[in-house]
Formats: structure tokens, sequence, C-alpha cells
């Protein structure tokens, strides 16, 4: 049958196992150039990756380096590396595994440079680090195959543009090289085959069985959820219940920051202690290895976990997923239901639990979009130039390099296809000296180019700096936590700096699931001791901010506009007609705009129902506009499907408000101003080397790095618009944080249907608004107006006034 | 001590008068003390060349457009106003390296603006010795009944200083602010990147009578009791 050598063959006949047919397909093809394999989890997706491998690796002649396995996380990369490693010892194979990522020891990292295993489990920004060494042609000596896992995660990021430049550079080192790329179920396997493959190669897709649908439901909870929040505390009894039928769950939360707080109020109403952990990326290592071991060895009967859970680790006996808070996209719901029963042929269990009232119809809109695997996804962007700078700069740390080859190899990535020679030209110009602006500065002059036409690094001694702050991953900078007393002991986990800063001394906040009490800061480290309170300050560590899908908000609006809501729970039911009654229902095609008194400012709601970033995007662009109509914007809130805004003065004219064109003109100036902005040039800025994160002997504080990479800002836009990173963060921001894209459509979509409600007071719908966080204030007019009041009020009563005659 | 309402000349030499000492001066939203009856214009802490002094003390890189910038707003406040003086008041340079290491399209703008005019000097801690651009260079200055010194002296009367770079916080905003009582008016700073002490911090207060005002910079100036 398959020409497997005979240990294998006798492995799997001592089990009685037999090879899945995409296991046998992906044998079949592995002399193909590029392969991508579409399995649902555990469909022994990766055992299909590695056979070839074991295969060609079984009679021990290889030497050096043979199969390099990528994965977008740690965790990912040692769990396979315990479940390769077991079967090889079983099977008597003379191959040698090892892993490499940020938290192996630097010596084992320098002896793999020189004697690297036969295969090498390893994430993007530790593969990139191998690239940008001088030895990389020696250490890839003899490399045939590359298996890249969760390769839809990492081809929606930029970490996964920066692997497979970096894959573009092993291909040039060993041009037999073959790519397998492991995926989950996604809405477009050809836009993911055409990053895997080397342009122009031919990535042929295989699709393995689906399985069966899965059973999905949303929990039944006698209370009703809260109004607004995230926290979903109502349903912790009925979690409870379900965490005691089954044998293990994992219980998804969209942000860390509601993982703790939801393990908290679960270990609160724990009776029975039952034993549960709870596992996120703020996590300290130590902390999530011991969870990430008792849960393969069965010990836990649920995991509190974020994204960190998402990817394809094996957790052993999951029989169900539980999701607190919607999922805002289909495509990652149905990705984490598959998380539960790895046993190949059998259904997934998943409940669905809404935080709040709104959050009810979106969870029953993303349940319908799942049954009918309606799966949602925007088009794949083409490969960000802060990254290619990036890349160029480890060309450059790995050694003298030619422009013309560079782009050759650069072009080879399916992602930068189509990047003309005058674009690469230009982020060659940019590490070469900085750009035009900072050309007379030392510190950006970083490449020269030599007689023979070669460029170089300007000083060697500049990789030091460049490899310390490679990679693509944008966390906010963090501190860490750690218990008083125990000097050296063990560090609970970490916080954002932005958090600690704003504690005082006493304040308490949740961390790795208890609460600690803030004691103050030293050497860069937050220490604290434990206390007893039950209510703590929330540690509000980064929580990414999903937007909903447009395919998730269409069939949220289609809900919302039905005439009864048989599949909605009462309470969310009756909140709906109340909306009906004293306002209108946002629809499809028309634009909703509330206008209310509350709390002696007057407010308006827009139902743009556009997602997170976009309402936020029209609440910055829409309090610009009423600055200019004098309306004295003060602040503004934005969820998925509303942007509030309050002022002083009331809005009569939506149509003088939501002039598209006038909003588009807006969105420049604007643009150049916003935090948000600021925000993503500090990200490009960073990623493409312009700001150094760190720095040998010292860590920049993220103050410090916001504070220069502001000041930067603020000085290309004024002597040098036309600055590469501008363009770059213009393109990013539009696309991602900013969103004008979705608000184009909605207006679009909208025309002049546009519904201004005078109301008394605030609307069912708008109420939840309020009690969101995130709150922005705008710093115009409308402040000051009530900074003069203020300083008015204050020499009244001080009696100064009087002096001032 | 008398001040009057807010009177705007023109959008960059917006301020609020205020009657210190006999002499009749408006404290700018810009910044900077405007002696009208005297065409004195006065200046504190331009820190010029921060940026280029903070790379090579730390290390840590700062984008070096401040100069450019503080420049900017000196050309634009000396040509609505055209003072035939004007007292810089100390930390004109972030250090004398800084003063010498100006580049020369910086260091001609200033010769520009000195053209023509009085130019005082007056020391500061961080740039002691007088820079060699012309211009007189004093340690203090007397002018009638008003005193002109870097560090504002806690037993001096009609006193204008600098060096503590004042700032207040007024409905979550902060803002640099003049400080000002019946003995002394301590001023902003009008360099681009110079941080600020809060107006509550002792060093302020116990220099500060109890009934002293801040004046607020930014948009507008704006009085209010300085907060303690």
């Amino acid at each position: 049958m398959h020409d497997l050598p005979q240990q294998i063959l006798s492995w799997f006949a001592t089990r009685s196992w037999s090879l899945h047919p995409h296991q046998k397909d992906m044998l079949a093809r592995k002399d193909a150039p590029a392969t991508l394999l579409i399995a649902p989890t555990g469909g022994g997706k990766t055992m299909a990756g590695f056979l070839p491998t074991l295969a060609e690796l079984a009679d021990g002649s290889h030497a050096g380096l043979h199969t390099l396995y990528v994965s977008p996380l740690k965790a990912l990369a040692a769990d396979i590396k315990r479940n390769l490693t077991g079967p090889v010892a079983e099977m008597g194979l003379p191959i040698r595994i090892e892993d490499r990522t940020g938290d192996t020891p630097s010596s084992r990292k320098r002896r793999q440079r020189a004697d690297p295993p036969h295969i090498l489990l390893t994430t993007p920004e530790s593969l990139a680090l191998m690239v940008s060494y001088e030895d990389a042609a020696r250490t890839f000596k003899g490399l045939q195959r590359v298996i890249v896992d969760e390769v839809h995660a990492l081809a929606e990021s930029k970490r996964g543009d920066q692997l497979m430049l970096a894959l573009s550079r092993l291909q040039a080192l060993c041009p037999d090289l073959r790519r397998v790329g492991l995926s989950a179920t996604v809405d477009d396997p050809a836009a993911i085959a055409n990053r895997l493959a080397r342009h122009p190669d031919p990535c042929p897709i295989l699709m393995a069985d689906p399985g069966p649908a899965p059973n999905i439901r949303m929990l039944e909870v006698s209370d009703a959820p809260p109004w607004a929040g995230g926290g979903a505390a109502y349903s912790i009894p009925a979690v409870l219940d379900q965490i005691r039928q089954h044998t293990t769950t994992l219980i998804f939360h969209n942000t860390r920051a509601q993982a703790e707080i939801f393990f908290h109020n679960l270990w609160l109403a724990n009776d029975e202690g039952l034993p549960i952990g709870i596992h996120h990326g703020s996590l300290d290592r130590v902390q999530r290895e011991r969870v990430e071991g008792a849960m393969v060895r069965g010990e836990l009967r649920a995991v509190v976990c974020t994204g960190s859970l998402d990817l394809g680790i094996d957790w052993g006996d999951v029989d169900l997923v539980i999701q607190i808070g919607a999922p805002k996209n289909v495509k990652r719901l149905v990705q984490r239901i598959g998380r539960a029963n790895h046993r190949y042929n059998a259904p997934s269990k998943a409940l669905l639990v809404p935080a709040n009232r709104f959050e009810v119809v979106e969870c029953r809109a993303a349940l319908e979009a799942a049954r009918a695997g309606d799966l949602d996804g925007d088009p794949l962007p083409p490969g960000p130039r802060d990254v290619l700078c990036q890349h160029i700069l480890i060309a450059a740390c790995a050694g003298p390099f030619s422009a013309d080859d560079l782009y050759a190899e650069v072009t080879g990535a399916g992602a930068y296809a189509a990047l003309s020679r005058t674009a690469f030209d230009v982020c060659l110009e940019f590490c070469a000296t900085g750009g035009y602006a900072l050309r007379a500065y030392d510190q950006w002059q970083r490449l020269l180019q030599r007689p023979d036409g070669l460029w170089q690094l300007r000083d060697p001694r500049a990789t030091a700096r460049i490899r310390m702050n490679l990679g693509t991953i944008q966390d906010t900078d963090t501190l860490k936590v750690r218990l008083r007393r125990s000097r050296g002991g063990k560090p609970l986990g970490e916080i954002e700096e932005g958090f600690a800063a704003t504690l005082t001394a006493g304040d308490t906040f949740l961390i790795a699931g208890q609460i600690v009490r803030y004691e103050g800061l030293r050497d860069m480290t937050v220490e604290v001791t434990r206390n007893a309170a039950k209510k703590p300050k929330v540690a509000t560590f980064n929580g990414t901010k999903f937007a909903t899908s447009t395919q998730l908000s269409d069939r949220i609006l289609r809900i919302l506009n039905q005439e009864h809501w048989l599949g909605l729970p009462d309470h969310t039911a009756d909140w709906l007609a109340l909306q009906r009654q004293v306002s209108h229902m946002p629809r499809a095609g028309r634009l909703l705009v509330e206008s209310f008194p509350h709390d002696g400012r007057e407010h308006i709601c827009a139902y743009g129902f556009a997602g997170r970033n976009a309402q936020q995007t029209l609440g910055l662009l829409l309090t610009k506009r009423m600055e200019e109509l004098g309306l004295d914007p003060l602040g503004f809130v934005a969820t998925d499907y509303a942007t509030l805004i309050w002022g002083l003065e009331r809005v009569t004219d939506p149509h003088a408000l939501f002039d598209l064109d006038a909003l588009r003109d807006g969105l420049e100036g604007w643009l150049a101003e916003n935090a948000v902005m600021k925000r993503a040039f500090r990200a490009a800025a960073t990623i493409a080397g312009l700001i150094e994160r760190n720095t040998p002997g010292q860590r920049k504080s993220g103050r410090q790095a916001t504070f220069s990479s502001d000041i930067l800002y603020d000085t290309l836009r004024k002597y040098d618009p036309d600055h590469l990173l501008l363009d770059i963060t213009r393109e990013e921001a539009l696309r991602g944080l900013v969103d004008f894209g979705r608000i184009e459509e909605m207006m679009f979509r909208v025309g002049d249907r546009i519904d201004l409600v005078r109301l008394s007071r605030i609307s069912p719908l708008a109420a939840p608004l309020l009690l969101e966080v995130g709150k922005i204030p705008i710093k115009g007019t409308g402040i000051e107006r009530l900074m003069a009041q203020e300083a008015e009020a204050l020499m009244q009563t001080s009696g100064l006034a009087d002096l001032a005659q | 001590m008398t001040s009057s309402t807010a009177v705007m000349l023109n959008n960059i030499s917006a301020g609020f008068d205020v009657t210190f000492h006999g002499a009749r001066l408006t404290a700018l939203a810009a910044r900077a003390l405007w002696w009208g009856a005297d065409t004195t214009l006065v200046v504190s802490d331009l820190h010029l060349g921060k940026s280029e002094r903070v790379a090579r003390r730390t290390g840590v890189s700062l984008p070096p457009y401040e100069t450019h910038d503080t420049l900017d707003r000196l050309e634009t406040l000396i040509a609505a106003l055209s003072p035939t003086r004007v007292i810089c008041l100390g930390d004109t340079f972030d250090d004398d390296l800084a003063a010498s290491s100006l580049t020369t399209s910086d260091r001609a703008r200033l010769q520009a603006l000195m053209q023509g005019r009085h130019w005082i000097w007056v020391e500061g801690n961080h740039d002691p010795a007088p820079p060699a651009l012309g211009g007189d260079p004093v340690a203090e200055l007397r002018l009638g009944a008003l005193a002109f010194r870097h560090i504002a002296s806690p037993d001096a009367v009609g006193e204008i200083s600098g060096h503590y770079h004042p700032k207040v916080r007024l409905r979550g905003q902060s803002r640099p602010a003049f400080l000002l009582d019946k003995s002394r008016l301590i001023m902003p700073a009008f360099g681009t990147y110079t941080g600020g002490l809060r107006s509550t911090d002792a060093a302020l207060t116990a220099l500060m009578d109890k009934r002293a005002l801040a004046i607020l910079t930014g948009a507008r100036a704006l009085p209010c009791p300085m907060p303690r």
C-alpha cells in the first residue's frame, strides 16, 4: 500500500489503527512543492503533516535538519514535541526532535544552530531570528520540509507575513524545500494556499472529511443577562452545572480581563472545589505550563481561557466548549467549537453564553450562521511594508545582500508577489537612511551600499539591536507581577504598564485568579500582597476587542426586524419590544439616529451596525463634524452596533452631520491627530525598526516609547508627510483600527435614509452604551467651554474675582 | 495686584492682562509674557537642543525637530508683536554643548530674530555660560520695579522668573501655566518638549502666596485660583 517503513507500519498495526484517508493523501503527495491540508481538529492533522517526514528519516541516513515545524504558539510547539516524541520513541525511529521558542535557554539555542536536530519545532519569531544569523546557511543545510501549523491563523496576521518572508529566505538556501500547511476550516482556502506556496508555485488543497455537524446551543440560564458589560457573572451557577455534567470543559472568553473576572466568580461559587484552572497569555509561563500539564493529565474539570487556547493544542478529553460573550465572528466560533471532542467522527458540543442583553441577539445570529456553515472573512490584504522593512534589516544582519536578489526573494512570498520594485526600493531606502526627514540623524542611518553594489549594515554592531527588536507582535508593554516577600519568587503574571500606572498603594486587582493588593513598583516589577477582599479593582489587560463581522451584523439586523422573537428569551424579546414601542428599530438600508437629553447633556445614538472599529471611527469623525458645526461635543463611546455621543448642544440636522463627503474630508485631517492613528503609527514604526523598544542594557518603558513615537509622528507629519511610515500607517488604519471602508459601505447602503428620532429620554437600545467602558473624551471647544466655566466659577468662589476687576 | 478681562489682540497674541508692580503685562496664551508699554517680550526655558542632549546622555533617541518647532513659534510671536527687547529668562539651551551644537540653519534663524533688537540672555541652571551668539548675557536683570531672574528667590518682590515649568490641571486637562501673586510671577516653559511641575508641588506652594492665581495657556489664557 503506502511505501511506509516497517517500524511505522507495525506501530500502527499494534494499535489496530489505520491511516485516515487524508493521511494517505499527504503521503502520496509528499513530493509536491506545496500542499494545504484542511482538516477538523482531532482529525490526525498533525500526524498527516509529519508522516512523510518520519518515513524519510526512518533509515537514519539524513544528517542535519530535515523538517521545520512552525506554529503560532509556543505552547503548541511544546505540545507537538510531546505528542511526536512518544510515537517516534515507540516506533524506534532514529529521529531527534527539539523545540526552539523564546523560552528556550540561550545555550541550547546556540547549540541548535551549530548542531540542529532532525525536526525542529519553532515559532515565526524564532525562525526569523535564526534566519538573521550569518551561519543560517549551515544551520538549514539539508532542510527538506517545512510544516506550517494553524496556517489559517498565521495567514491573517503580520506574523504570517514575516514567516512567509523567512520561508522565501530558506527557499533560497534550500531550493528543494517542500511546504505543507495545516489549517482549520476557513472561508477561503485558496487565499491561504496562495500565501503558503512559493509564488507562483501551485498549491493543491486537500480537504479532509469535516466530520459530523457540531451540536451548538445557547446556555439556558434562569437569570436575565445584564444590560451591558462582558462579565456574564449571572451565568455562573448554570456554567458550574455544565462543568459537573461533563468530563472536561473549556470556557472561552474574548478578553483576558473577562477571563480573570469570570474565573474569580467561578471560584467564589465553586463550593465543591471542582478543579478548575485558568490559562491566558498574560499569565506567567510557569503558571501556564502547570495548567497545561494538569490538563493533559486529565486533572482539571474545566479551564477558563482566551485565544491562547484557540489553536490546535490537544488537550485530551474535552467534551464541552463554552463560549462566554458573543463570538463576534462565526469562523472563530466554529474553530473554537472544534476544540471539543477530539475523537474523529464524534460531534463537538458547544454552548454560547451571551454576556449582556444585546449579545443574546448576537449569539442567536452566530448560532444560525454556524449551523448554516456560513463563515465570514475579509480578503487578505497585500503584504505589509513595515514587516518588509524588518525583513530587510534581518537580511542585512545575516550579511551583505544584493537588492535584486532580495527583491526576487521577497516577491516569491504570495503576499508580496505584486510588490513593485519601486515600493521595495522605498522600503530599502527607509532602512538605509530613515527617510528624508530623518536622514541627518545617525541613529537611523543603518545600511550603506558598498562599491560592489551590495548593501550592508553601516555598523556591524547594530545586529544585536535589530535582533532584540525583532518580531511583529505588538504586545502592549507589560510589567511582571510578583508577591512581595517572595523575593525572586514566582511571578503571578503580567499587567499592562498603563494599568500599573493608575494603581496606588492599597488598590486591589485580579491576577491569576486571585485578588492582590498593590504595594509598589520595584525594578520594573509590580509588588503585591494577597488580599482577602471580595471586590477587586479590575485588571484591564489588553483585551483584544474584535469587531463583529459584516455577515454577522446583517444577520443581527434581520433578527431585530422579525415580527416576533420566538427564538429569543423573554427578557430580550421584551426589551426589543419596548425599543420598538418608544423609538424605532434599526433597519438595514436605513440609519437610525436617536437624540435625547440625559444627565444634563445632549446625546445622539447612531446605529450603524458597522462593527466596533468603524463605529469608533464614526464617533471620531462625527464629533469632529460637530466641532465644525458648533455643537460642542464632549465625548463618545462605541460598540459593535452603535455610537453614542454626548455634548453641550442638541443635534437637529442629521444630514449636515452624516454627510459622507464631509466625513471623508474630515478623515485625512482627523486621522492625523487621533490616538488610534498614533497607535497604528507606533506599531508600524516599531515593526519597521524606526522605534526600538529594546535597547542593549535597558528596556524602554511603554510611556517612553509612546512619548518618542508620538513626537516622531508629529515630526514626520509636519516635515515629511509622504514618509513611508505615514503611508503605511494610513493604509493600515483605514483597514483595521479605523475601518473607514465599513463606514463608507454603511453610508452607501443608507443613502439619505437617515431617521432622526427625538426622545424625551434614553431609549432601551441606547441605555447599555452608557454602561460601556472605553469612553473617549473630545478635547475641543466643548471642553474649552467647560474649562472656562469652571475657571470662572473657581474665581468667583475663591473671592479672587474681586481682585481681577 | 489687579488684572482685567482677557484681551484678544489676535490669535497668536491672545492673553490675560495683569498689573504687576506698576507694569501692565499680558500673560499670553502662547506661553510668553508681553510688556506692551516697554515693547518687551519675555520667554523662558526654551531648552533648545533637548533631544540632542537626551540622545547624547542617555542613548534614548528623541526625534530631532523640537528646536525647529520652538523657533517656529518664537518667530510667529516676534512677527506679530515686533518687540524692541526680548528677554530669554534662562535655560534657553538645554546645556552649553547644546548651544554650541545648534545646527547652522537654526543658529541663522535665531540670529535673524535677534537682528535689530535688544536681546538679553538671563543665565539659567542648564546654561550658566552665555552662548556665543551676540546679545547681552546677564546673571539677572532689573528694569524699574521688576526683577528678572531664572530661579525665583524666596524673599524677592516684583520678580519675574522661570525654571519650574509650572503646569495646572483643570477638568482633567493639564496645561502649562503662569503663576502669579503679589510678589512674583513664574512663567511657563516656552520650549516644545519641556515637561512640567504641577502647581500642587511643594516647591511651588511654598513659593506662592495663598491667594495666588494661575493663568493656563493653550487655546486661550484662562485665569483661575492656583490649585495647591
